[in-house]
């Protein structure tokens, strides 16, 4: 089905703009077109399927569902939530806090926070129609990997001595109280309107919010496509040097994104050769390790639990990189 | 007077609530007095997760998003 986006590139750089796609600016051009209406349809099409499906999940529901939860599914849990659940990010605060307070333990708030960037509806679709369902499969396990063992790691350690002095109050708090808030409270039976309404909305907002991801993530993806000479990263990079991973987690760094942005650099990445490992360090690090995002979360940790956390997800994205580069040959 | 509150971390969502909550209130010649609450503590205290959230004389009307105008003018105008 996705020849019709192939189908229409092909119309508009070689027939309307004249241009042959054996020239680097046609080829370029014809990346980025196919790309783009391909994302663009996927995009409208499925956050609207999807939001119908999930109307009447929200935060309060997890973290109600997530407050009695025994330690060891909690991480599993929190982090599947986080993967599920609309949630953006200018909201991380507010639900570290509602989590804190209702008594849940920092490493199941973090498996629900560090995934959440990392895998989410629209990152899985993009995955899934450029790269294949067994890369999207990898991904999401290893996204919820980092997240799940993020999480015990934190708690491990104690993490919660790092919290601000509120934050701990509150967190102290939270587990002496017996759960009081009902699930019922949250839970509302929709009708199909209602559901309607919620998905139309939702993917109005959605849309708005990263289509100006799309058009730069592919505008790069496609200059990569177009103007690398062919081979030059296949054969400086593309044995997968050991050095080359750690590189690209620190070059992810300050460049930021969220994942609609950075899929389609993968796909091209990873089509000029460049090891699948380096190529997934590079991204994740790109997306969940990013400073406007821990500069927010200053107001309720500590210097010395933020640069652990860092550094946490730095040696996390390294290490996947290093293990995928190596099992490559074997997938 | 209506006491409106805009609680939220400092995204933009929050910023352009406000924006829409005083346009708005100009036109229906409401007087409100609209402040920001961006500490994260006084957010806590709230119970609330998902911001911007608007707080209108001490009683949470919305959580979540930015209003639609019809909501802002309902909650403007009753008494």
């Amino acid at each position: 089905m996705f020849q019709m986006f192939t189908d229409i590139a092909t119309w508009l750089v070689v027939d309307v703009f004249g241009l042959s796609k054996a020239t680097k600016l046609g080829d370029a051009l014809h990346f980025f077109i196919e790309d783009t209406t391909k994302i663009f349809f996927l995009l409208l099409v499925m956050i609207y399927a999807i939001a119908l499906l999930r109307a009447s999940m929200n935060v309060e529901r997890v973290r109600d569902y997530l407050a009695g939860k025994h330690k060891g599914v909690g991480y599993i849990l929190g982090s599947s939530f986080g993967a599920i659940t609309p949630f953006c990010s200018c909201s991380s605060i507010p639900v570290f806090l509602g989590f804190t307070s209702a008594g849940i333990p920092v490493g199941i708030t973090m498996s629900f926070l560090i995934t959440s960037p990392l895998i989410n509806e629209v990152a899985v679709l993009l995955l899934l129609s450029l790269l294949g369902w067994k890369f999207t499969l990898f991904y999401v396990v290893v996204g919820m990997s980092v997240g799940i063992l993020g999480g015990v790691f934190l708690d491990a350690i104690k993490a919660e001595r790092w919290l601000e002095s509120f934050a701990a109050k509150a967190l102290e708090r939270g587990k002496n109280t017996v759960n009081t808030t009902t699930t019922a409270q949250h839970t509302q039976s929709l009708s199909l309107e209602e559901r309607h309404a919620f998905a139309k909305e939702e993917t109005l907002e959605i849309f708005s919010r990263v289509w100006k991801w799309v058009i730069i993530g592919v505008g790069l993806g496609a200059t990569l496509h177009g103007f690398v000479p062919d081979g030059w990263i296949q054969e400086h990079l593309g044995d997968g040097q050991w050095w080359s991973v750690p590189s690209a987690v620190l070059l992810g760094i300050p460049l930021y994104s969220n994942a609609t942005g950075v899929i389609p650099v993968m796909e091209s990445l990873i089509k000029q050769g460049l090891p699948i490992g380096t190529t997934l360090a590079f991204c994740m690090s790109t997306v969940a390790a990013s400073f406007p995002e821990f500069i927010l979360l200053k107001q309720v940790m500590q210097w010395r639990l933020l640069a652990i956390l860092f550094i946490l997800l730095l040696v996390a994205f390294t290490l996947i990189g290093w293990i995928f580069n190596f099992l490559s040959p074997f997938i | 007077m209506k006491e409106v509150k805009v609680l939220g971390t400092g995204c933009t969502k929050c910023i352009k609530t406000v924006e829409i909550i005083s346009k708005i209130a100009d036109e229906l010649n409401v007087e409100v007095q609209i402040s920001k609450v961006t500490d994260p503590e006084t957010i806590m205290g709230y119970g609330v997760m998902t911001t911007p959230v608007i707080i209108i004389n001490d009683v949470n009307v919305h959580s979540g998003s930015i209003p639609h105008r019809n909501e802002i003018e309902t909650w403007l105008r009753d008494d």
